[in-house]
């Protein structure tokens, strides 16, 4: 199952490249061309001579993580997040360190040894160590560097009625829609965009829209889902099962009006259920995107996912088909009357 | 000027929705410039050519506002923030959408109003269940404050002088240019409010050689207020820095030059924070010099500002001398 392959892929942000080979490997022969930019950015081009609006479809490679920052004489490791993390939820994690991979758990002092008042606060990410096994700091070298990144070691599954957990489903999830998109025939110039750094500050995004230039984007990801308690109702941003979620403003964009519009009227058309994303806050590249050169027109597609930016989220499986639906409609619909905007 | 701000003031504009402000501006600046386009972001940009040093011009025509976020299944509308709004602000304010319907704002009960987030107020539009909310407004609509204008005589109060102020000064300054010794970008542009952003793309397009946003400023002329040395009536500022600029010394130097050479009234203005489009447009490609003029404002994104019509006066004034003086950088 490609959601699966891509969930278990590890690419914190800067080291997106097992994700990069996984994605080039499966595209190659079926697009125009494909080229890595000097940020990273996977970029594959499809139906180039076609006239049209020139779109890009972007979705990022990258996850949040950690990164090695010191390793103690005894050989644990000292640990920084990657990307924004709770780090209440990194304790007793298992963990694969570097470019070898090397298993590891994120370790701490036992709950006999806390003192009464650390044992009323949660643990501070430096209170935490990765424990590689190493009998000291020159065996943990062997193995580790200084800079290496760390990826949570968590194999995902479907279970539940129609669910899907694993890992670092923000945003492979966006990768595993952009790359069943990239299997049909569009009568339009497409440009896909597996993007890098997005978990670090929209990096990959802002240097790829530059390079392509597109007319218009769409963004597709993963948002948090608020349906769990004790949230009140109107604090749910979206709702798992309800279909993709539309955004019509974030911290880093004001869709278009027009353009949620015709999303909602494509979907609307199609019989796709949608939900409006609805909250304000929160980012995605499709900010960036908007802001490149003289500006672009953007929108965000997102499959509502609960617990995310941790070593485990939740998504609805029916939200990602209904999400890929929503995508290929749209294209659809821009083949026969082009540019929404 | 005075019909001219009550005019703008009027209309309902936050960022994302500055349409009805572009069209009533483009209607008013049409026979007095060469050119006028929209570009995709929806600024709205107006040549006028005197040749030499291109000069763009740029304030942003888009107000604060509130936007839809869910409604609730009594009818209560939540919403969020557009631009920066402080919740303490918002308490018992009427807000208009698009369609005129007019909600008031309310708060859940705050023990401690330091405890006050935009998370515990709503928007009551009257509607008496969740069906009838949504018969008039839908998630993702965007409203502004609903407040009249008010003369004071030399002084008015209304919402959104921040920043139809700037874009009065900028129409009143196209009019009036006889002999324009620079090509003139004047840009109107949209969502300064929530990131600089129509700045951004629009200096990308236009690549000018000199950026000047009029914009307003804060004031430190009231009681107890922040240590601020811009007031009301002591003229146009000539902005030195904000968080996001410091004005190039060419173009500090030049204003300060004009505004001595015409006998303008003016100030200089150091504000501690803030930015205006001119943060955008100087870090545009390699880099373009770039300055800011105010108008000093009290009551800042709230939906009673105040300005004093002198200030305004000096500030087309310093923007004519500008336009019409031959800029060699």
């Amino acid at each position: 199952m490609l959601l699966k392959e891509l969930s278990e892929l590890n690419g914190v942000s800067s080291r997106e490249t097992p994700v990069r080979h996984f994605i080039r490997d499966r595209i190659g022969g079926k697009v125009d061309s494909i080229s890595t930019d000097r940020l990273g950015n996977l970029i594959a081009l499809k139906g180039q001579t076609k006239k049209g609006p020139k779109i890009m479809l972007s979705a990022h490679m990258d996850e949040v993580g950690l990164m090695v920052v010191g390793i103690d004489p005894s050989g644990l490791l000292k640990i920084k997040t990657v990307g924004g993390i709770d780090e209440r939820v990194l304790i007793s994690k298992r963990v694969l360190v570097g470019p070898k991979q090397i298993p590891g758990v994120i370790g701490a002092k036992p709950i006999h040894l806390q003192e009464r008042e650390e044992r009323q606060n949660p643990m501070k990410i430096s209170a935490l160590f990765v424990d590689v096994g190493a009998t000291d700091r020159s065996d943990a070298e062997k193995d580790v560097k200084i800079g290496d990144l760390i990826a949570f070691d968590v194999k995902a599954e479907a279970f539940g009625d129609g669910l899907f957990k694993g890992k670092a489903l923000d945003d492979r999830a966006g990768c595993a829609v952009l790359l069943d998109l990239i299997e049909n025939q569009y009568d339009l110039p497409l440009a896909f965009a597996f993007t890098v750094q997005e978990e670090v500050g929209l990096r990959g995004a802002t240097v790829a829209a530059f390079g392509l230039n597109p007319d218009l984007a769409f963004v597709v990801e993963t948002t948090s889902a608020g349906d769990v308690p004790p949230l009140k109702n109107h604090q749910a941003s979206t709702r798992l099962g309800q279909g993709p979620a539309i955004s019509f403003m974030d911290h880093a964009i004001i869709v278009n009006p027009a353009l949620v519009e015709q999303l909602v009227a494509v979907a609307e058309e199609a019989g796709i259920a949608y939900q409006f994303r609805q909250a304000t806050s929160g980012g995605t590249e499709a900010g960036v995107i908007n802001q490149a050169r003289t500006g672009v027109p953007a929108a965000v597609i997102s499959i509502p996912c609960r617990y995310i930016h941790s070593p485990v989220s939740v998504l609805n499986l029916d939200d990602f088909a209904q999400t890929i639906k929503l995508l290929d409609a749209v294209l659809r619909k821009i083949e026969q009357r082009g540019l929404p905007v | 000027m005075k019909e001219l701000l009550r005019k703008l003031t009027t209309i309902a504009a936050p960022s994302g929705r500055e349409e009805p402000v572009r069209t009533f501006i483009a209607a008013e600046i049409q026979d007095y410039c060469d050119e006028l386009k929209v570009d995709t972001l929806g600024n709205l940009i107006a040549i006028k050519r005197g040749g030499g040093t291109k000069i763009q011009f740029a304030a942003h025509m888009d107000e604060i506002g509130i936007i839809v976020t869910t409604i609730d299944e009594k009818g209560f509308l939540r919403f969020g923030n557009i631009g920066g709004i402080s919740p303490h602000r918002l308490i018992a304010q009427r807000v208009r959408f698009k369609d005129g319907t007019i909600g008031v704002i309310g708060s859940e009960k705050v023990d401690d109003l330091k405890d006050l987030t935009l998370e515990k107020l709503y928007i009551d539009i009257g509607a008496a269940s969740e069906a009838e909310a949504k018969t008039k407004v839908g998630v993702g609509e965007i409203a502004a404050f609903d407040r009249d204008f008010a003369d004071l005589g030399q002084r008015v109060v209304a919402k959104a002088l921040d920043n139809r102020a700037g874009c009065a000064v900028l129409i009143e300054a196209l009019k009036r240019v006889e002999k324009p010794q620079n090509d003139l970008y004047c840009t109107f542009t949209v969502q300064e409010e929530v990131g600089l952003r129509g700045a951004r793309t629009s200096a990308f397009g236009i690549e000018p050689d000199l950026g000047i946003a009029l914009d307003v400023t804060g004031t430190g002329d009231t009681p107890e207020a922040p240590k601020l040395a811009m007031k009301l009536g002591g003229g146009a500022a000539i902005k030195i820095k904000d968080s996001y600029l410091i004005t190039h010394p060419l173009v500090k130097d030049l204003l300060t030059e004009l505004a001595e050479q015409h006998g303008i009234p003016y100030q200089y203005e150091v504000l501690p924070f803030g930015g205006t489009d001119a943060g955008a447009i100087h870090l545009t490609k390699a880099g373009i010099p770039s300055g800011v003029i105010s108008i000093p404002c009290r009551y800042l994104h709230s939906p009673s500002e105040m300005l004093d019509l002198n200030d305004l006066e000096a500030a087309v004034r310093l923007v004519v001398a500008t336009m019409e003086h031959p800029i060699t950088l």
